[in-house]
């Protein structure tokens, strides 16, 4: 205490503190010291980024930061304050425009956010407060309050368990919707606290808030009249967490000892940092590039202007004399005059347009996501849900998969497959026509018998229905997390309907493994079911429907170093009976060694195939052994010291020579097509990795099943039981793990390059795969030393991106989040997307590039909190390999083409400069200098990065490697970024000088009646309009009506435009600079062939190209299947002219 | 010219509203409509060097002999340039130039003689050229009041700002207002033929029919329509460089004030710093006679436009005019390359892609 208070003096700030006090029920722990309650903040949930007050300023703030509306706003600026050679009103409108929509857009999000934080901070919660029960927005909870739940409804805070209304102190949670385990845990009431809550006067001392969800170190002071103190030791067991739900608890009190935003829930949510995808990145760098291009032009033109003024006569020569006001501006104002109005003639080469198109391409792309059926889950009633649409083409670019394990690879959904009795195989048959529901497929070993014996078969199925650990839940009502398990009952019924067993049906069970229950659960099905434990008796209902009891003597506790549990158990008849049950390699050795080899071969076999495999065995102990192992229990288990080892060293005496009854063989229910998936991403390039909660062996299980793991995939694992191996310590141990597993897989694996195919690299050489659990990525990560830290995370990602694919497991939600972060600020910074279905994956759904959410069966947060929602794992196959890939090429080649059409634009205007004076006389009049933009030009590449397919849907579903072609950015790097700007300068030139010397004499008429210069400007942008949308013609690969409607509808809506435009004298207009030029310019045979000649000429490179690229792989198998559909009709004109119809794929030489 | 084909989507492309049954209820299914589910029927067509081979050819056969046409065309255009700035003390106009000022009340006159060494048939069109005149300047191009010219009475009276620092003088509008009008071009140009014989024969020049028709007849206006001239403009000044007002540049009515065509000539501003205006058109009188046959000429001239000042040139141009225009070469030669660029990289891609073709057939067959 006296060490807190001057903490708090000397610090002043209680963060600094590593502990916090907690008065329970806010009285004070012993009389003599007055209560001076900590600050703590408050229960709410805040995930509101505006308030109504501070929206308007922030907003803009906010949206000013983006670099292009900055730029805008300067660009309008000048345009007011500066004679410009444009009207404000030209970049003014635009802006305002998408300012405005941008605005209400969030504002209306940040509503949406603010109503989901009042659902959360005003439910309804009990609380006690000097023994009366009072009811409280959850928001208004104090740290200290006691706070009653009911079953079923989850904590609104942190809470440390005083008094449940279970007997023995205990209740039970599942914590789904925090780590994804669905199944429920027990938590402990703190001992001796259990009493009447009103008088309780205790205090808490535990540490400050941290994100780690299965850590909790604190300390509990409990007075009782003036006596000394009792202090008991709190650990996560007392810990209840905000957003865990209590079950099959009437209800509980605790007291609040984390609340609001320190919860170990909040401090696991990050805040929803707005992302951006890799191509606006891109964008961003071409902005910086265009900026440079645009300051530099208006640079040399300021700077040439004075050099070109300071000549006498040209600045002002008689006939064009400046005002008195012009004169009097003094020479800096002047330059600086100048250089604004450059800039202001030449910001049309940023146009604010492109964001406008981009945005709108996003929105309205992301459509194509919500629309397909192919996503539409007729299970759950709902397709694909889109919340963000900024990441559309990311899906394009994922380099790196996250994905959680439970209910994303599997349906968390465990299922009785097979078992072996003695080596013969047993298989559970759909439709099975044998009395007993037990079948015989051919195992290899039953020549000469059909079947074990009837009684090793009940031995086997008595020891599944006891060895285990399971509870029947009393209700009958269905539950949230017992949903699933209970249809499956009733699917099970449906099968094998002669069962005429309905009350059972109804039960549901409860166990820390949801493998022990498919394991009851299959025993059920075989005749033997468990009715529950009674008073230490656990009761079993045979084959005969008689109920058999056995009194339940010990369990030996499963734990990961054993591998294996067991239980003592003492039939009616005396016997008693030991059965364990564990994985081979941890059973095997303990059992008579002839009974091996016969089972063996099941497990294997089983085991590659994706299963679950437990061995069974069983023992009878004497009365004189059992009376040894229950003595050597008690003992350890009151040991103080190293209790942990005694009771090991005791278990594995008993666990000896046993004899193998069979094996058992469970799956994990796969989510539909999750290994074609998986393949799929693996031959897209893309590397899976599995990040879960969950054990290790589970998720290896998993790993193996969904072909993620091959066997041969030799497995590199880093885990506590690979640390703890060595009998060195941990650090040592990890150090030499990671340098050995680092030579074997990066300095000794030949260098693979990328391009290869995931099948030609696996069997020139090993497959690795890595596994790392949670406490050995924190060591890795939280290195003692500082050095060792950055060296072993280097080892560590450098092991990670030569394996094929990496397995954490024991994940805590951050560390997931924390992986993504790791791999995300790796070398060449690859794109990461995360999948998850649970609350806890919703830290790496917000950490990845791209989150996904599965519309699961554990709630919607990872829904929410995702960019995108598909109903199953297997729709990812569509959304990245299909859609993504298709929204990267669109949107890449929308942006190139903007910046292309833009430059080709401005360029002319910009090389005008050196025949005017210098004197920022645009060369397009001003309607067609807004009008390019917005009308000429927008809709066509809007069709096309709407509608563009490249290569159609089937061919990119079915040829994964395409993905590999755009992978790395590939269309939005420097050197496709460097072709387009050359190809826009080059039009820009053509268009410019192709004109100028046809206007070398000006006489183009057959009147003799000269052009002046806004016929120049209309000949140069009328060759720019069309050659800028045939441009997009030739790269559009997927004509649909829409595109030839947009195409030559905008060239068609140009002529009658301009026709329009030069054709009425405008009241409003100052200048009629336009009148009949556009008219007149057709009247002129030179002005039609010159705009011939430079579309043509502008195009031929282009044309060249296409014939030069060579079609490589699926795209010219794609071909080929088109040309073969005309090949027949092509063929015989080919053979007469046989050299110009070969073309230079190789693949349309088989077609003729 | 493309090898395409219509992909197979079509199949289900046709649009089909999901019916009201299977889920659909929900509302929540997505329609199975073509667009929606990206399977527009489309055509999709590839440029193969089969395709493109026989364009590159066409083009080249099209091209080339446009271009020679265009070529052979701009060849025979008859054109005469003459300068006659007067930088050179043997030029006639030398002392004009260098005499000149503002307020000269005397014009100064020079006659410049030239030879044609051929006959010009057909109408013969007589333009003026500037050089390193920027009408294209900002200040210059803006510096005008359309709606003035337009005969808008108010504007006539009030020109626009844009006319600065020509908008008024000693308080009064001027008209037309702008550093455009103000510079109006204003030498005269007179052409004389020199008979063998020793006679001057001025030669007859048409000053209408080289303005657009419908800068003439709609963009430019007389204000106050058919009014007296002089009376409409009253109370406006004439243009500060100008020696006389618009309602007095031509006698003809139809030919005055700010429809005057050689005053609406000179207000199309020029797209580059050396350009040329139609001046004046010497029409073909009957077809036994050259419009200006082989011989000596005059050119006289007035000399009132100062360039020297700002290093300009003066030219007068005697051209014959095609359906192409004026004379200029360069679209010939620009047709004649091209075409033939194509057509060799037609040739050059049938020997690669003919090439290419064998080694692969060969190479179909070794596998």
């Amino acid at each position: 205490m006296l060490r807190r208070r001057l903490n708090r003096l000397l610090g002043g700030d209680e963060r600094r503190v590593d502990s916090r006090t907690i008065y329970v029920g806010h009285r004070s722990g012993s009389t003599n010291e007055a209560i001076n309650p900590p600050k703590f903040c408050d229960n709410r949930i805040v995930s509101s980024k505006y308030t109504v007050w501070n929206f308007l300023p922030k907003n803009l703030f906010e949206q000013f930061r983006r670099i292009a509306n900055f730029y805008f706003l300067i660009i309008f600026l000048v345009q007011v304050i500066v004679d410009t050679p444009t009207s404000p009103v030209t970049s003014g409108l635009p802006l305002f425009f998408v300012i405005t929509v941008t605005a209400i857009k969030q504002g209306y999000e940040d509503w949406l956010r603010h109503k989901a934080d009042n659902e959360v901070n005003k439910y309804p919660v009990t609380v006690l407060e000097d023994g009366s029960r009072i009811r409280k927005e959850s928001e208004k909870i104090k740290v200290g309050d006691v706070v009653e739940v009911d079953e079923d409804e989850t904590f609104p805070c942190d809470l440390i368990l005083l008094q449940s209304s279970r007997d023995d102190g205990t209740c039970y949670v599942t914590t789904a919707s925090l780590d994804g385990e669905s199944n429920h845990k027990t938590h402990y009431t703190v001992p001796d606290a259990e009493r009447d809550l009103e008088s309780l006067n205790a205090t808490i001392e535990c540490e400050q808030p941290q994100p780690d969800l299965y850590k909790f170190v604190g300390r509990m002071h409990i007075y009782t009249n003036n006596q000394e103190p009792a202090v008991r030791s709190l650990g996560p067991e007392n810990l209840l967490l905000k957003g865990a739900t209590l079950k099959n608890t009437q209800k509980i009190c605790g007291v609040a000892v984390y609340t609001g935003m320190e919860t170990k829930m909040a401090l696991n949510y990050q805040g929803k940092s707005q992302k951006r995808s890799a191509v606006e990145k891109s964008i961003n760098a071409f902005l910086l590039v265009y900026l440079c291009i645009l300051v530099s032009k208006a640079l040399v033109c300021t700077t040439l202007k004075y050099v070109w003024q300071s000549k006498p006569g040209q600045d002002e020569p008689w006939y064009n004399e400046k005002t008195d006001t012009e004169k009097n501006i003094p020479l800096g104002v002047k330059v600086l005059t100048d250089f604004l109005s450059f800039m202001v003639l030449f910001n049309f080469i940023i146009p604010v347009s492109m964001y406008v198109t981009v945005e709108m391409q996003k929105f309205l792309g992301s459509f194509f996501i919500t629309w397909d059926k192919d996503f539409f889950d007729p299970e759950i009633q709902e397709g694909a849900l889109v919340n963000t649409s900024d990441l559309n083409e990311e899906l394009g670019q994922v380099e790196y998969v996250f994905t959680d394990k439970t209910g994303t690879l599997t349906q968390n959904n465990m299922e009785f497959i097979e078992c072996c009795i003695d080596g013969f195989q047993y298989k559970y048959q759909d439709a099975s026509s044998e009395l007993d529901g037990f079948c015989v497929t051919d195992g290899p070993l039953n020549k000469l018998q059909q079947k074990a014996g009837r009684e090793r078969e009940e031995l086997f199925l008595r020891a599944l229905c006891l060895c285990h650990t399971v509870q029947v839940k009393e209700s009958t009502e269905q539950d949230q997390g017992q949903a699933d398990r209970l249809t499956d009952q009733v699917d099970g019924l449906g099968v094998d309907g002669e069962m005429p067993s309905p009350p059972q049906e109804q039960r549901g069970f409860i166990a820390s493994s949801p493998d022990e229950v498919a394991l009851v659960k299959g025993a059920m099905r075989y005749g033997f079911t468990f009715l529950g434990l009674e008073s230490k008796n656990m009761k079993i209902l045979n084959r005969n429907n008689d109920v058999e009891m056995y009194e339940l003597l010990h369990v030996l506790s499963f734990d990961p170093v054993r591998r294996r549990m067991s239980v003592i158990v003492r039939s009616r008849a005396g016997d008693t009976l030991l059965f364990c049950k564990g994985a081979d390699s941890s059973i095997f050795p303990r059992v008579r060694q002839e009974e091996v080899e016969r089972i063996r071969m099941h497990v294997e076999r089983n085991a590659t195939e994706g299963y679950r495999t437990l061995c069974v065995a069983y023992k009878h102990l004497s009365e004189e052994e059992y009376r040894q192992a229950e003595e050597g229990l008690k003992e350890a288990r009151l040991a103080l010291q190293d209790r942990e080892e005694k009771l090991m060293a005791v278990y594995n005496q008993v666990e000896t020579g046993m004899s193998l009854i069979g094996a058992t063989a469970v799956e994990d229910r796969l989510q539909e097509e999750a290994a074609e998936t998986m393949e799929a991403l693996q031959g897209a390039g893309i590397k899976v990795w599995v990040l879960t909660g969950d054990k290790m062996e589970t998720a290896k299980s998993t790993c193996y099943a969904c072909r993620l793991f091959q066997r041969h995939t030799e497995l590199l694992e880093l885990t506590v039981r690979t640390l703890e191996d060595g009998g060195r310590r941990r650090e040592e141990r990890l150090h030499d793990l990671l340098i050995e597993y680092h030579k074997k897989a990066v300095q000794d694996a030949p260098s693979v390059k990328a391009g290869v195919t995931r099948r030609s690299w696996s069997s020139a050489n090993q497959d690795y795969g890595f596994i790392i659990d949670g406490a050995t990525l924190s060591m890795v990560l939280n290195s003692s030393s500082e050095s060792n830290s950055s060296r072993y995370k280097n080892l560590f990602l450098q092991i990670c991106f030569n394996c094929t694919a990496v397995l954490c497991c024991r994940m805590a939600p951050l560390q997931k989040a924390q992986i993504v972060k790791m791999v995300k600020n790796s070398k060449g910074s690859p794109i990461t997307l995360s999948i998850g279905d649970g609350a806890n994956d919703v830290s790496m759904i917000l950490e990845a590039h791209v989150g996904i959410g599965i519309k699961g069966k554990e709630g919607r947060q990872a829904v929410r909190n995702s960019d995108y929602a598909i109903p199953k794992l297997k729709h990812l196959k569509k959304l990245l390999l299909a859609h993504g890939h298709l929204y990267y090429v669109r949107i890449a080649h929308l942006v190139q083409y903007f910046f292309y059409k833009n430059l080709c634009f401005i360029l002319p205007q910009f090389l005008y400069q050196f025949f005017c004076g210098y004197s920022q006389q645009p060369l397009y009049d001003a309607a067609y200098l807004t009008m390019y933009n917005i009308c000429f030009t927008s809709m066509p590449i809007l069709a096309y990065s709407l509608l563009e397919q490249h290569i159609c849907l089937e061919v990119l579903l079915d040829n994964a490697i395409l993905y590999r072609e755009i992978a790395k950015n590939a269309m939005l790097r420097w050197g496709p970024f460097l072709y387009w700007t050359l190809l826009g300068v080059f039009h820009g030139l053509l268009f410019f000088f192709g004109v100028r010397y046809l206007f070398s004499n000006p006489a183009l008429q057959d009147n003799g009646q000269v052009f002046g210069n806004w016929s120049y400007g209309t000949i140069v942008f009328t060759v720019l309009v069309f050659t800028v949308t045939l441009k997009l013609a030739l790269d559009t690969r997927h004509w649909t009506w829409v595109n030839h409607f947009v195409i030559w509808g905008s060239l068609a809506f140009y002529v009658f435009f301009s026709f329009f435009w030069g054709g009425i004298i405008w009241p409003f207009l100052r200048q009629q600079r336009l009148y009949f030029v556009f008219a007149n310019m057709l009247s002129s045979v030179s002005a039609w062939l010159v705009i011939i000649l430079l579309i043509l000429l502008s195009l031929l490179p282009e044309i060249l190209l296409v014939v030069f690229r060579k079609p490589r792989g699926p795209r010219a198998r794609q071909k080929n299947l088109v040309q073969s559909s005309v090949g027949g009709l092509q063929s015989p004109r080919s053979s007469a002219r046989p050299l110009l119809m070969r073309t230079f794929s190789d693949e349309s030489n088989t077609v003729f | 010219m493309m090898a395409s084909g219509y992909s197979t989507k079509e199949e289900d492309g046709h649009i089909t509203v999901s019916g009201p049954g299977g889920g659909a209820l929900r509302g929540k299914k997505p329609e199975n409509t073509a667009f929606k589910q990206q399977r527009l029927p489309a055509w999709q067509p590839i440029l193969t060097a089969g395709t493109v081979l026989p364009a590159f050819f066409i083009i080249g056969l099209i091209f080339i002999p446009i271009g020679i046409g265009l070529y052979v065309t701009s060849n025979n255009i008859k054109e005469f340039e003459i300068d006659y700035t007067g930088v050179n003390m043997s030029s006639p106009c030398f002392n004009c130039s260098q005499n000149f000022s503002w307020n000269s009340t005397r014009p100064c006159t020079c006659s410049i003689p030239f030879y044609l060494d051929q006959p010009y048939e057909n109408n013969v069109f007589m333009y003026y050229g500037l050089s390193n005149f920027y009408q294209n300047h900002r200040r210059y191009v803006k510096s005008r009041d359309d709606s003035q010219l337009n005969g808008d009475l108010q504007s006539l009276k009030t020109p626009s700002k844009e006319c600065e620092p020509y908008a008024e003088h000693d308080n009064k509008p001027i008209a037309p207002c702008g550093a455009i009008a103000n510079s109006m071009f204003n030498d005269t140009l007179e052409l004389f033929y020199n008979d063998p014989n020793g006679t001057k024969v001025p030669i007859p020049l048409t000053a209408t029919g080289i303005a657009w028709w419908t800068d003439k007849h709609v963009k430019f206006r007389n204000p106050g329509e058919n009014a007296n001239l002089t009376a409409v403009f009253q109370g406006t000044m004439k243009p500060v460089n100008w020696r006389k007002p618009v309602y007095e540049l031509d006698s003809d009515p139809q030919n005055n004030g700010f429809i005057n065509e050689d005053f609406i000539v000179w207000m199309r501003t020029a797209a580059l710093p050396t350009f040329r205006k139609l001046y004046r058109i010497i029409h073909k009188k009957n077809n036994m006679v050259p419009t200006l046959p082989r011989g000596n000429y005059t050119l006289e001239v007035v000399y009132n436009y100062p360039v020297r000042s700002f290093e300009g040139r003066k030219r007068m141009i005697l051209s014959t005019i095609s359906w192409m225009g004026g004379k200029n070469p360069f679209l010939g030669i620009a047709y004649i390359t091209v075409g033939s660029v194509c057509f060799f990289l037609g040739v050059v891609l049938l020997i690669i892609h003919h090439k290419y073709g064998n080694r692969n057939n060969s190479a179909d067959i070794s596998n």
